[in-house]
Protein backbone atom coordinates (compact mmCIF):
# COMPACT_ATOMS: atom_id res chain seq x y z
CA UNK A 1 0.00 0.00 0.00
CA UNK A 2 2.74 2.41 1.08
CA UNK A 3 4.46 1.57 -1.92
CA UNK A 4 1.46 2.35 -4.20
CA UNK A 5 0.96 5.39 -2.32
CA UNK A 6 4.80 6.52 -3.65
CA UNK A 7 4.27 5.37 -7.27
CA UNK A 8 0.97 7.71 -7.66
CA UNK A 9 3.32 10.23 -6.01
CA UNK A 10 5.74 10.19 -8.46
CA UNK A 11 3.62 9.44 -11.13
CA UNK A 12 2.07 12.56 -10.05
CA UNK A 13 5.09 14.75 -10.02
CA UNK A 14 6.42 13.69 -13.44
CA UNK A 15 2.56 14.21 -14.91
CA UNK A 16 2.96 17.84 -13.10
CA UNK A 17 5.45 18.24 -16.30
CA UNK A 18 5.10 18.01 -19.97
CA UNK A 19 7.10 15.03 -20.00
CA UNK A 20 6.07 12.04 -21.49
CA UNK A 21 4.33 9.30 -18.85
CA UNK A 22 3.63 6.84 -20.90
CA UNK A 23 5.15 3.70 -19.75
CA UNK A 24 5.40 2.19 -22.21
CA UNK A 25 6.25 -1.62 -22.34
CA UNK A 26 8.05 -1.52 -25.37
CA UNK A 27 12.05 -1.94 -25.15
CA UNK A 28 14.19 -0.42 -28.11
CA UNK A 29 17.17 -0.18 -28.92
CA UNK A 30 19.26 3.24 -28.08
CA UNK A 31 18.93 4.22 -32.13
CA UNK A 32 15.02 3.99 -32.29
CA UNK A 33 15.76 7.53 -30.67
CA UNK A 34 17.50 8.31 -33.77
CA UNK A 35 14.10 9.22 -35.36
CA UNK A 36 13.65 11.74 -32.49
CA UNK A 37 16.95 13.32 -33.71
CA UNK A 38 15.05 13.62 -37.36
CA UNK A 39 11.98 15.12 -35.95
CA UNK A 40 14.17 17.60 -33.80
CA UNK A 41 16.59 18.55 -36.80
CA UNK A 42 13.49 19.43 -38.86
CA UNK A 43 12.04 21.58 -35.99
CA UNK A 44 15.18 23.33 -35.94
CA UNK A 45 15.49 24.26 -39.57
CA UNK A 46 11.80 25.69 -38.86
CA UNK A 47 12.87 27.74 -36.00
CA UNK A 48 15.68 29.39 -38.38
CA UNK A 49 14.28 29.93 -41.43
CA UNK A 50 10.98 31.35 -39.35
CA UNK A 51 13.31 33.62 -37.29
CA UNK A 52 11.72 32.02 -34.61
CA UNK A 53 14.70 32.53 -32.87
CA UNK A 54 15.22 36.05 -33.14
CA UNK A 55 15.25 38.39 -30.20
CA UNK A 56 13.85 41.12 -32.36
CA UNK A 57 10.75 38.51 -33.22
CA UNK A 58 9.82 37.86 -29.80
CA UNK A 59 10.18 41.66 -28.59
CA UNK A 60 7.99 42.42 -31.69
CA UNK A 61 5.36 39.68 -30.40
CA UNK A 62 5.17 41.27 -26.88
CA UNK A 63 5.12 44.81 -27.86
CA UNK A 64 2.14 44.01 -30.67
CA UNK A 65 4.07 45.37 -33.39
CA UNK A 66 3.88 42.42 -35.72
CA UNK A 67 1.50 39.28 -36.48
CA UNK A 68 4.60 37.11 -37.22
CA UNK A 69 4.64 35.30 -34.00
CA UNK A 70 1.32 35.52 -33.56
CA UNK A 71 0.06 33.51 -36.63
CA UNK A 72 2.86 30.71 -35.93
CA UNK A 73 1.83 29.83 -32.41
CA UNK A 74 -1.34 30.06 -33.54
CA UNK A 75 -1.29 28.05 -36.34
CA UNK A 76 0.63 25.62 -34.50
CA UNK A 77 -2.07 25.37 -31.69
CA UNK A 78 -4.48 24.89 -34.33
CA UNK A 79 -2.69 22.24 -36.16
CA UNK A 80 -1.61 20.49 -33.33
CA UNK A 81 -5.66 20.49 -32.17
CA UNK A 82 -6.80 19.28 -35.50
CA UNK A 83 -4.37 16.60 -35.55
CA UNK A 84 -5.26 15.37 -31.95
CA UNK A 85 -8.72 15.73 -33.15
CA UNK A 86 -8.19 13.42 -36.11
CA UNK A 87 -5.80 10.79 -33.62
CA UNK A 88 -9.16 10.70 -31.60
CA UNK A 89 -11.48 9.96 -33.82
CA UNK A 90 -9.77 7.39 -36.00
CA UNK A 91 -8.18 5.57 -33.33
CA UNK A 92 -5.04 6.48 -35.12
CA UNK A 93 -1.88 4.46 -33.06
CA UNK A 94 1.49 4.39 -32.98
CA UNK A 95 3.70 3.25 -35.47
CA UNK A 96 4.44 0.10 -32.99
CA UNK A 97 0.62 -0.27 -32.61
CA UNK A 98 0.34 1.03 -29.56
CA UNK A 99 -2.58 3.18 -28.08
CA UNK A 100 -1.80 6.64 -28.21
CA UNK A 101 -2.62 7.91 -24.91
CA UNK A 102 -2.48 11.70 -23.34
CA UNK A 103 -2.38 12.68 -20.14
CA UNK A 104 -4.59 15.38 -18.60
CA UNK A 105 -2.72 17.93 -16.55
CA UNK A 106 -3.99 19.32 -13.45
CA UNK A 107 -4.19 22.91 -12.36
CA UNK A 108 -2.06 23.83 -9.40
CA UNK A 109 -0.86 27.53 -8.76
CA UNK A 110 2.70 27.21 -10.06
CA UNK A 111 0.80 27.63 -13.27
CA UNK A 112 0.49 30.95 -12.38
CA UNK A 113 3.29 32.00 -10.82
CA UNK A 114 6.07 30.07 -13.02
CA UNK A 115 4.23 31.11 -16.00
CA UNK A 116 4.58 34.66 -15.14
CA UNK A 117 8.47 34.10 -14.11
CA UNK A 118 9.31 32.22 -17.15
CA UNK A 119 6.93 35.03 -19.34
CA UNK A 120 9.65 37.68 -17.86
CA UNK A 121 12.35 35.57 -18.73
CA UNK A 122 11.27 34.54 -22.45
CA UNK A 123 11.22 38.44 -23.10
CA UNK A 124 14.30 38.76 -21.49
CA UNK A 125 16.77 35.98 -23.16
CA UNK A 126 14.06 36.42 -26.71
CA UNK A 127 14.10 32.57 -26.43
CA UNK A 128 11.93 30.38 -24.87
CA UNK A 129 14.06 26.85 -24.18
CA UNK A 130 13.31 25.06 -28.13
CA UNK A 131 14.98 28.39 -29.38
CA UNK A 132 18.22 28.64 -26.95
CA UNK A 133 19.27 25.16 -28.15
CA UNK A 134 18.87 26.47 -31.75
CA UNK A 135 20.18 29.79 -30.76
CA UNK A 136 23.51 27.97 -29.83
CA UNK A 137 23.58 25.89 -33.12
CA UNK A 138 23.26 28.91 -35.20
CA UNK A 139 26.33 29.92 -33.61
CA UNK A 140 25.54 32.07 -30.74
CA UNK A 141 27.80 30.18 -28.68
CA UNK A 142 27.19 32.72 -25.83
CA UNK A 143 23.52 31.73 -25.30
CA UNK A 144 25.20 28.38 -23.96
CA UNK A 145 25.56 30.59 -21.02
CA UNK A 146 22.05 31.03 -21.15
CA UNK A 147 20.77 27.45 -21.39
CA UNK A 148 23.27 26.34 -18.80
CA UNK A 149 21.61 28.77 -16.75
CA UNK A 150 17.95 27.71 -17.52
CA UNK A 151 19.51 24.41 -16.52
CA UNK A 152 20.26 25.52 -13.30
CA UNK A 153 17.10 27.24 -12.87
CA UNK A 154 15.38 24.21 -13.05
CA UNK A 155 17.96 22.38 -10.56
CA UNK A 156 17.27 25.71 -7.81
CA UNK A 157 13.31 24.80 -8.67
CA UNK A 158 13.81 20.91 -7.92
CA UNK A 159 15.91 22.50 -4.44
CA UNK A 160 12.92 24.03 -3.56
CA UNK A 161 10.09 23.05 -4.86
CA UNK A 162 8.43 21.75 -1.66
CA UNK A 163 8.55 25.30 -0.11
CA UNK A 164 7.36 26.90 -3.12
CA UNK A 165 3.51 27.73 -3.12
CA UNK A 166 1.61 25.07 -5.85
CA UNK B 1 10.16 32.35 -58.67
CA UNK B 2 11.32 28.84 -58.12
CA UNK B 3 10.81 26.51 -55.44
CA UNK B 4 14.76 27.13 -54.31
CA UNK B 5 14.59 30.92 -53.96
CA UNK B 6 11.48 30.75 -51.64
CA UNK B 7 13.71 27.77 -49.40
CA UNK B 8 16.33 30.41 -48.96
CA UNK B 9 13.93 33.18 -48.24
CA UNK B 10 12.46 33.88 -44.56
CA UNK B 11 9.28 31.40 -44.37
CA UNK B 12 5.58 33.26 -43.70
CA UNK B 13 4.22 31.68 -40.20
CA UNK B 14 1.23 30.27 -42.42
CA UNK B 15 4.47 27.78 -43.16
CA UNK B 16 6.38 27.89 -40.22
CA UNK B 17 3.06 27.85 -37.36
CA UNK B 18 1.46 24.23 -39.56
CA UNK B 19 4.77 22.50 -39.56
CA UNK B 20 5.19 23.08 -35.66
CA UNK B 21 2.20 21.93 -34.65
CA UNK B 22 2.45 18.76 -36.51
CA UNK B 23 5.44 17.77 -34.82
CA UNK B 24 2.55 17.22 -31.93
CA UNK B 25 1.07 14.31 -34.08
CA UNK B 26 4.05 12.84 -35.32
CA UNK B 27 5.96 12.89 -31.87
CA UNK B 28 2.58 10.90 -31.00
CA UNK B 29 2.73 8.08 -33.51
CA UNK B 30 6.44 7.88 -34.18
CA UNK B 31 6.25 6.79 -30.15
CA UNK B 32 3.61 7.73 -28.20
CA UNK B 33 5.54 11.11 -26.96
CA UNK B 34 4.14 14.32 -25.72
CA UNK B 35 6.03 17.51 -27.10
CA UNK B 36 7.68 19.09 -24.22
CA UNK B 37 11.23 20.89 -24.89
CA UNK B 38 12.49 22.42 -21.37
CA UNK B 39 11.96 18.73 -19.38
CA UNK B 40 14.94 17.72 -21.79
CA UNK B 41 16.40 20.44 -19.11
CA UNK B 42 14.95 18.33 -16.24
CA UNK B 43 16.22 15.21 -17.96
CA UNK B 44 20.18 17.10 -17.55
CA UNK B 45 19.78 17.46 -14.10
CA UNK B 46 18.37 14.27 -13.15
CA UNK B 47 20.94 12.20 -15.32
CA UNK B 48 24.03 15.42 -14.42
CA UNK B 49 23.22 15.84 -10.53
CA UNK B 50 20.07 14.65 -9.51
CA UNK B 51 21.91 15.35 -5.38
CA UNK B 52 19.25 13.21 -3.58
CA UNK B 53 16.40 15.49 -4.85
CA UNK B 54 13.29 13.90 -4.86
CA UNK B 55 12.45 16.15 -8.03
CA UNK B 56 15.28 14.72 -9.90
CA UNK B 57 15.34 11.37 -8.58
CA UNK B 58 13.45 9.44 -11.72
CA UNK B 59 14.48 7.10 -14.40
CA UNK B 60 15.55 9.90 -17.04
CA UNK B 61 16.72 6.89 -19.28
CA UNK B 62 13.04 6.34 -20.30
CA UNK B 63 13.21 10.00 -21.12
CA UNK B 64 16.05 9.76 -23.07
CA UNK B 65 13.99 10.53 -26.49
CA UNK B 66 13.83 13.99 -25.26
CA UNK B 67 17.27 15.02 -25.43
CA UNK B 68 18.05 13.37 -28.57
CA UNK B 69 15.21 15.90 -29.94
CA UNK B 70 16.79 18.56 -28.50
CA UNK B 71 20.21 17.34 -29.81
CA UNK B 72 18.36 17.43 -33.43
CA UNK B 73 16.80 20.59 -33.00
CA UNK B 74 20.67 22.24 -32.58
CA UNK B 75 22.15 20.55 -36.10
CA UNK B 76 18.79 21.67 -37.13
CA UNK B 77 19.45 25.13 -36.56
CA UNK B 78 23.63 24.43 -37.81
CA UNK B 79 22.21 23.07 -41.22
CA UNK B 80 19.89 26.06 -41.97
CA UNK B 81 22.43 28.54 -40.93
CA UNK B 82 25.06 27.16 -43.07
CA UNK B 83 23.11 26.13 -46.12
CA UNK B 84 19.66 28.09 -46.11
CA UNK B 85 20.26 31.59 -45.40
CA UNK B 86 19.49 34.40 -48.20
CA UNK B 87 21.79 37.26 -47.47
CA UNK B 88 19.40 39.58 -47.07
CA UNK B 89 19.52 40.92 -43.41
CA UNK B 90 16.32 39.81 -41.50
CA UNK B 91 13.84 43.35 -41.44
CA UNK B 92 12.54 44.12 -38.51
CA UNK B 93 9.62 46.80 -37.75
CA UNK B 94 10.75 50.15 -37.44
CA UNK B 95 9.17 51.38 -34.36
CA UNK B 96 10.89 48.79 -32.78
CA UNK B 97 14.82 49.78 -34.37
CA UNK B 98 14.00 53.63 -33.43
CA UNK B 99 13.62 52.20 -30.10
CA UNK B 100 16.63 50.44 -29.78
CA UNK B 101 18.81 53.21 -31.36
CA UNK B 102 17.73 55.09 -28.62
CA UNK B 103 19.29 52.12 -26.33
CA UNK B 104 22.55 52.45 -28.23
CA UNK B 105 21.54 48.98 -30.50
CA UNK B 106 22.47 49.99 -33.30
CA UNK B 107 24.07 46.66 -34.94
CA UNK B 108 20.89 44.52 -36.00
CA UNK B 109 22.53 42.01 -38.19
CA UNK B 110 21.98 38.86 -37.19
CA UNK B 111 19.18 36.85 -35.43
CA UNK B 112 20.13 38.13 -31.75
CA UNK B 113 21.93 41.54 -31.09
CA UNK B 114 25.65 40.90 -30.72
CA UNK B 115 25.59 44.13 -28.30
CA UNK B 116 23.67 42.71 -25.55
CA UNK B 117 24.14 39.23 -26.01
CA UNK B 118 28.19 38.61 -26.24
CA UNK B 119 30.80 36.40 -24.06
CA UNK B 120 32.31 39.66 -23.66
CA UNK B 121 29.92 41.19 -22.20
CA UNK B 122 28.62 38.48 -19.76
CA UNK B 123 30.08 40.38 -16.53
CA UNK B 124 29.00 43.85 -17.59
CA UNK B 125 25.17 44.57 -15.33
CA UNK B 126 23.32 44.87 -18.98
CA UNK B 127 24.87 41.40 -19.78
CA UNK B 128 24.34 39.58 -17.13
CA UNK B 129 21.06 40.51 -16.65
CA UNK B 130 20.36 39.63 -19.79
CA UNK B 131 22.16 36.40 -20.61
CA UNK B 132 22.26 34.55 -16.86
CA UNK B 133 19.28 36.06 -15.24
CA UNK B 134 17.20 35.92 -18.25
CA UNK B 135 18.72 31.92 -18.78
CA UNK B 136 17.97 31.28 -14.77
CA UNK B 137 14.30 32.49 -15.12
CA UNK B 138 13.56 30.62 -18.17
CA UNK B 139 14.69 27.49 -16.66
CA UNK B 140 12.86 28.19 -13.18
CA UNK B 141 9.88 29.38 -14.72
CA UNK B 142 9.03 26.51 -16.97
CA UNK B 143 9.79 24.32 -14.25
CA UNK B 144 7.29 25.48 -11.84
CA UNK B 145 5.12 25.85 -14.30
CA UNK B 146 5.63 22.03 -15.31
CA UNK B 147 6.28 23.57 -18.88
CA UNK B 148 6.86 25.73 -21.89
CA UNK B 149 5.68 27.48 -24.65
CA UNK B 150 6.13 23.62 -26.45
CA UNK B 151 4.49 21.57 -23.35
CA UNK B 152 1.90 23.98 -22.32
CA UNK B 153 1.25 26.38 -25.35
CA UNK B 154 1.15 24.06 -27.95
CA UNK B 155 0.68 20.27 -26.81
CA UNK B 156 -1.26 21.78 -23.62
CA UNK B 157 -3.53 23.59 -25.69
CA UNK B 158 -3.86 20.83 -28.96
CA UNK B 159 -4.98 18.71 -25.97
CA UNK B 160 -7.71 21.23 -24.55
CA UNK B 161 -5.69 21.38 -20.96
CA UNK B 162 -7.01 24.16 -19.37
CA UNK B 163 -3.77 24.54 -16.57
CA UNK B 164 -1.87 25.02 -19.70
CA UNK B 165 -4.46 27.66 -21.44
CA UNK B 166 -3.72 29.11 -17.88
CA UNK B 167 -0.25 29.07 -18.52
CA UNK B 168 0.14 29.95 -21.51
CA UNK B 169 -1.86 33.30 -20.55
CA UNK B 170 0.46 33.94 -17.72
CA UNK B 171 3.67 33.46 -20.14
CA UNK B 172 2.01 36.14 -22.21
CA UNK B 173 1.36 38.71 -19.45
CA UNK B 174 4.99 37.95 -18.03
CA UNK B 175 6.42 38.76 -21.36
CA UNK B 176 4.11 41.71 -21.85
CA UNK B 177 5.49 43.41 -18.83
CA UNK B 178 9.27 42.52 -19.27
CA UNK B 179 9.15 43.69 -22.96
CA UNK B 180 7.15 46.36 -22.45
CA UNK B 181 8.20 48.00 -18.69
CA UNK B 182 11.08 46.15 -17.34
CA UNK B 183 13.43 45.86 -20.63
CA UNK B 184 13.19 49.69 -21.24
CA UNK B 185 14.66 50.07 -18.07
CA UNK B 186 17.17 47.41 -18.00
CA UNK B 187 18.33 48.68 -21.31
CA UNK B 188 18.81 52.25 -20.16
CA UNK B 189 21.10 50.62 -17.44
Amino acid sequence: MQNLVEQTKEFEARALDAMCVNESQLEHKWYHNLKYVAVGIAFGIVFVKAEIISWYRIQEMFRFQEFHMFGVIGSAILVGMISIWLIKKFDIRTIYGEEIKLHPKTFNKGQIYGGLLFGLGWALTGACPGPLFAQIGAGTTVIAATLLSAVFGTWVYGYFREQLPH
Amino acid sequence: MNILDIIFEPWPWYVAGPLIGLTVPVLLIIGNKSFGISSSMRHACAACFPADIKFFKYDWKKEKWNLFFVLGVLLGSFIAVQSLMSASPIIINPELRADLVQYGITDISGLIPSQLFSWDLIFSVKGFIMIIVGGFTVGFGARYAGGCTSGHAIMGISTLQMPSVIATCCFFLGGYIMANFILPIILGL
